[in-house]
């Protein structure tokens, strides 16, 4: 993992290190058992089909739960997500590697907490943001 | 297949609007965290390692910030047929208050905070915007979930 990211250090603009994933039907699989969600169209192909879809699709909240470790392998141990929004605009499927990506917007304090705002989306292979989203965290400072 | 131009009348939307879930409890078990970070791929020690973890200012194992997803059964039953059978998850947008820590008692409640419709690729779609609130043992609101439902 990488070293402590502090406040002070995050300029405005500045790019999070990107996280590549590589969903498999059997990912999904796997999500829909931890998670609960035994909804078809994320790993039955016929279902899926059915339901006006190509095939089966990533979990939306699968999707999110990759941009929420996006941000918290870059903010780190002593770091603290307050907020993470994303929004489904494109489906993405099995099979099909996507990265999740980040930018920083805004770098502020606010009630004695020094903050920063994200942008923070998936890419898919044909470089379409499928999932345009925003986080908002706390980082340490270097000044304790 | 035909889809009809509307589906929605004010008067159903005023009937949903700010109607409210029974309460669902759930343990947060260690061993859920952990298969539910792995189903993620995600490998920070924070969800696993609890050597690891009591050095991070939660002081023990945590939950991914999109755990509480795994909370079932929060079901918000509308006083009309939603006569749409397919399904698909809009979005989400989280507000974290308080880590979910193992061993914790998490209770949710959701509460329909908006409804509306519109024509798209996949003919009339009805949204449902919700907004889950998740309390732990202590009374502390940990997260609140907004989430945007699209029946088709």
């Amino acid at each position: 993992m990488a070293e402590q990211v502090f406040w002070e250090d995050v300029t405005e603009g500045m790019e999070l290190p990107s996280l590549v994933k590589e969903p498999t039907t059997r990912q999904l699989v796997q999500y829909a058992g931890a998670s609960g969600d035994f909804y078809e169209i994320h790993y039955d192909k016929d279902f899926a089909i059915g339901n006006k879809l190509d095939g089966p699709i990533l979990h939306g909240a699968l999707k999110s739960a990759f941009l929420g470790q996006l941000v918290t392998d870059w903010i780190g141990p002593l770091g603290t997500l307050r907020r993470l929004q994303c929004q489904y605009r494109g489906m993405d499927a099995p099979g099909n590697a996507i990265t999740a990506k980040g930018t920083v917007t805004r770098k502020f304090e606010e009630g004695g907490q020094r903050m920063v705002e994200c942008s923070i989306w998936l890419e898919n292979s044909e470089g379409q943001n499928t999932t345009p989203g925003n986080a908002t965290v706390i980082l340490p400072s270097r000044l304790g | 297949m035909s889809t009809p131009a509307s589906f929605l009348t004010e008067e159903m939307r005023q009937q949903a609007l700010g109607l409210e879930s029974a309460p669902v409890t759930m343990e947060v078990e260690k061993g859920h965290i952990l298969r539910f970070a792995e189903a993620i791929g995600d490998t920070n020690p924070q969800y696993c390692d609890e050597a690891a973890a009591r050095k991070t200012g939660s002081g023990g194992i945590v939950a991914p910030p999109t755990f509480l997803r795994s909370v079932r059964g929060v079901n918000l039953e509308l006083p009309f047929e939603l006569s749409f059978s397919r399904r698909l998850d809009g979005g989400s947008d989280w507000e974290y208050f308080q880590p979910v820590r193992a061993g914790d008692r998490i209770t949710a409640v959701a509460r329909i905070a908006e409804l509306s419709e519109r024509n798209g690729r996949l003919g009339l779609m009805v949204f449902m915007t919700t907004v889950t609130t998740y309390t732990n043992q202590f009374d502390e609101t940990v997260a609140t979930q907004t989430n945007t439902l699209i029946a088709y």
